[in-house]
């Protein structure tokens, strides 16, 4: 444990990327199985200990330090697992730390009834960066700069095997993947995935921008705003998986035995509608497949009023064939004469869209204002089905936001690398003519979009103009405006002004514009599209 | 009679005492300020007359050039000095002794008293020592008036042999690189090559063309810093191996790329918050301060057992409630002008 603490400590503090991974790399080599497997998992997010929660650590705290104390420590120091191995009061007996397998027998065994008994005794065998390390190991999610990515290629730097491959594999196995390092490390066969029914890295597709492609060398398709989903069968069984690799087929039960073959396929989630639009029909907008996303059970009432559909883009596996290699001409060929077997009621194919050549690809691309389609897809002819993001193969080419003037109302403090800025926003818009003592009215809440410089005006902004405090949340004075850029806006009952915005992220911060002057919620309400 | 405490005041720039007609480290210019120290946000420059120690009126001189300044329309500049110990009759019946804070060189706590009544405004402080400046004294007062620059439990400053010991370790395991410590110009800067020299290190150490007035004059008040040179007067090859020394916000600059693949360092107490030390692109985080931390800062209103706390900038939320959980009467002044960010 001592030597992943100290791992995570050194990574903390790096930026370079390469100075990362030749940190993993020399701590993979160098540390025994299986405490280097579970160190790969929790790099790569691959732990998970239910009993122990934010909450947990937070409960431990407010018992041995006054509840105040902890509460304005925690919201100066903007992570829960530091602030608590900074309080941590230290024990009397020198630290004995355990190793990492031991550690992890230990958190997995405890149930929520004796974590608070249990994890005060793996706390005490350690100082504060072990306490760290034990408690952003306990709780998941490292935020130590280092993605599940970065430890995968760390992991095939530190063996020289390929990444691909590495990635090719992941999802087929579990930590402390001895099957994974047997191969890498020790020259045995390559883990056997063929008959699980595993998630295989997407490939995924970059901004447009200003580039312009040739429509002889580039298909269209639209960019249907659900989710990106790979659905797989393989071993007598069929997964759902979302676009990080999450298995989500007991949210989506309807799929899981209506494949006829074993196949990896890849589309987008959708849900029918009854309002839709768009050259194809069928899909509704992404507000109603909000409502089926994130069930842990599904009602049939939840099936009948919301009936899910994948609409299809690509295929990696047709019945053992592993087809990504093909190009992708080739692929859709595949892929069309597959979707003519499947259920129409629960697949169809995402078509092609025909231009005569890139302007008047733009133009369709203007005229769609459908709510299901974010924008357009293009996709080389020739491309081979690639992990990850490969230039010059796919590009997206979303649709130009929306954007409404809005007046920054509420700050609260980041975490994580922003930890003690005010970085998350909550704006609104205004309820009637402001001369007239209209208010404010929230209509949504962003934390993106801005430089790290931009930041800091904003949070200096935030300090100098707070009327009122609430924890860690400022009230400001409603003195500065936002350019809010959005997607799309829908009903909804979780903002007072009763309007949702989708993806909104700050776009300009008007600095100039006076607060009077920003949009009124009629101007937003105008933009509902469903 | 007055009410009790009347004399004293805090207002948003500072601490006025009526009937001296005189301000402690006011944050705008005023006719008089007793100044605690040097740094730049207790020791403005313009004041008409300045009460300090004669190491702080050294430090403003240098960086304000005060005396030289009168030519400008401005109050002529008078500079009165007071050693450690020593009291001077003010205005209205107000005495004020200047007793060490151990903050930096010069530093000063300032014992205010009046009509039997004894109030104590320490500026900063720590309770560690210091090989640049004298120990803070633990002094008997009515109302203690202290920071609370690191007032969060958090914060607790290791031993700085601990410290000292990382950045000489890091040192010597990337011999063709060199380790910059960013450092506040004043104090830290000077106390980090001072403890360096007692952890044994005797190399030439290199500095920013900013530390190198502040630490000239440190030696000419006595204390020894070794082999000083300019990074501004070396090669690259030169600065192989070595430290160099420069303020936190040159740590990112420009001016860094001359030196050879620099490790970035920080001395500062804040570097105890991981996030912190990312935030600002620390490799190596030297958790060092001048100020006091929460262990110092509740055990000295402890020992002072003053009947009242009032506690000022930094995070007097926290020392506050510790008051109350303490039974200790506190409260918390809202001045303005304080800045914390570089220590």
């Amino acid at each position: 444990m001592e030597e992943f603490a100290a791992l995570i400590d050194a990574l903390v503090y790096t930026r370079s990327r390469n100075e990362k991974l030749r940190l993993i790399a020399e701590y993979l080599r160098a540390t025994p199985d299986p405490d280097r497997g579970w160190a790969l998992a929790a790099l790569s997010d691959g732990l998970d200990f239910p009993a122990v929660k934010s909450s947990t650590i937070r409960n431990l705290l407010k018992d041995r330090i006054d509840p105040v104390l902890w509460t304005l420590s925690r919201d100066f120091v903007g992570d829960t697992a530091e602030t608590a191995s900074l309080l941590w009061p230290a024990p009397d007996a020198p630290p004995s730390p355990p190793t990492m397998s031991e550690t992890v027998a230990l958190l997995g065994e405890m149930s929520r009834k004796t974590v608070l008994t249990e994890l005060p005794k793996l706390l005490d065998r350690l100082d504060s960066s072990g306490r760290y390390a034990l408690l952003k190991l306990a709780t998941g999610g490292m935020r130590i700069g280092v993605s599940s990515r970065l430890a995968k290629t760390a992991f095939a730097q530190a063996f020289d095997v390929s990444v691909d491959e590495v990635e090719e594999y992941w999802h087929g196995l579990t930590p402390p993947y001895a099957d994974l390092f047997a191969w890498a490390a020790e020259g045995a066969d390559p883990p056997d995935i063929e008959n699980l029914p595993t998630f295989r890295p997407f490939m995924l597709a970059h901004p447009l921008e200003e580039t312009v492609v040739d429509l002889q060398d580039y298909a269209a398709e639209w960019k249907w705003d659900g989710i990106r989903v790979q659905l797989v069968r393989a071993g007598g069984e069929t997964r759902l998986f979302s676009r990080s690799g999450d298995d989500i087929s007991t949210t989506f039960p309807e799929f899981l035995d209506i494949l006829p073959i074993n196949a990896v396929l890849d589309g987008e989630l959708l849900v029918r509608g009854t309002h839709q639009g768009g050259e194809e029909g069928g899909a509704a907008s992404f507000n109603a497949l909000q409502q089926r996303l994130g069930r842990k059970t599904v009602s049939k009432k939840m099936l009948t009023e919301y009936p899910a559909f994948i609409r299809l883009y690509d295929a990696l596996l047709i019945e053992g064939d592993d087809v990504r290699t093909l190009p992708w001409t080739e692929r859709r060929g595949r892929l069309e004469a597959l979707a003519s077997r499947l259920p129409g009621s629960h697949f169809d194919l995402s078509s092609v869209v025909e231009a005569k050549d890139f302007d008047h690809l733009a133009q369709i691309r203007e005229g769609s204002r459908v709510d299901a389609i974010e924008g357009l897809m293009l996709k080389r002819k020739d491309s081979p089905y690639i992990a990850g993001r490969r230039v010059g193969y796919w590009y997206k080419w979303k649709r130009d936001p929306l954007l409404v003037d809005c007046v920054l109302m509420y700050a609260q403090r980041g975490s994580g690398k922003r930890s003690s800025f005010f970085s998350d926003y909550t704006f609104g818009c205004w309820d009637g003519d402001p001369d007239k003592g209209a208010d404010l009215l929230p209509v949504g809440k962003a934390y993106s979009g801005f430089t790290d410089d931009e930041l800091k005006k904003i949070d200096r902004h935030v300090r100098s103009n707070t009327i009122n405090r609430f924890g860690p949340v400022r009230e400001t004075d409603k003195s500065l405006v936002f350019e809010v850029a959005f997607d799309s806006v829908h009903e909804s009952k979780r903002h007072k002004s009763g309007l949702a915005m989708r993806f909104p992220r700050i776009h300009r911060i008007r600095w100039d514009k006076p607060p009077h002057e920003a949009d009124r919620i009629e101007a937003l309400r105008a933009l509902i599209a469903d | 009679m007055a009410a009790p405490f009347s004399w004293i005041k805090p207002e948003p720039h500072g601490i006025y005492i009526p009937p001296a007609d005189c301000w402690v480290d006011p944050s705008r210019a005023v006719d008089r300020a007793l100044v605690t120290h040097g740094h730049a946000d207790h020791a403005r420059g313009g004041h008409g007359e300045t009460v300090a120690t004669p190491e702080t009126l050294a430090i403003m001189e240098l960086r304000y050039r005060t005396g030289a300044e009168d030519d400008a329309g401005e109050i002529p500049h008078r500079a009165v000095p007071v050693e450690y110990g020593e009291t001077i009759r003010l205005k209205g019946g107000v005495d004020a002794t200047y007793i060490p804070a151990g903050h930096v060189l010069g530093s000063a706590q300032i014992l205010l008293e009046h009509a039997g009544e004894r109030v104590i405004v320490t500026g900063d402080y720590k309770r560690r020592a210091d090989p640049t400046c004298p120990p803070f004294e633990v002094t008997p007062c009515d109302i203690f008036i202290t920071e609370a620059t690191f007032g969060l439990p958090v914060f607790e400053h290791p031993p700085i042999e601990e410290e000292m010991a990382k950045l000489l370790e890091r040192l010597r395991a990337y011999p063709d690189r060199c380790v910059l410590v960013g450092a506040y110009a004043l104090g830290k800067a000077q106390r980090v090559i001072a403890e360096l020299r007692a952890a044994g290190h005797h190399d030439p150490i290199y500095l920013h063309g900013a530390m190198e007035k502040m630490c000239r004059l440190y030696e000419e008040h006595g204390v020894n810093l070794g082999e000083l040179r300019l990074v501004a007067d070396a090669t690259k090859d030169d600065i192989l191996g070595h430290i160099v020394i420069c303020p936190p916000s040159a740590l990112n600059d420009r001016w860094s790329r001359r030196l050879p693949e620099p490790i970035t360092a920080m001395a500062s107490g804040w570097m105890r918050v991981r996030q912190r030390a990312r935030q600002r692109n620390v490799e190596l985080p030297l958790v060092i301060s001048d100020h006091a931390d929460w262990g110092e800062l509740t055990r000295t209103i402890k020992e002072v057992d003053a009947q009242e706390n009032w506690i000022t900038h930094g995070r007097e939320d926290a020392l506050l409630r510790w008051c109350q959980l303490h039974q200790r009467r506190a409260r918390a002044l809202a001045l303005v002008g304080y800045e914390d960010e570089d220590d």
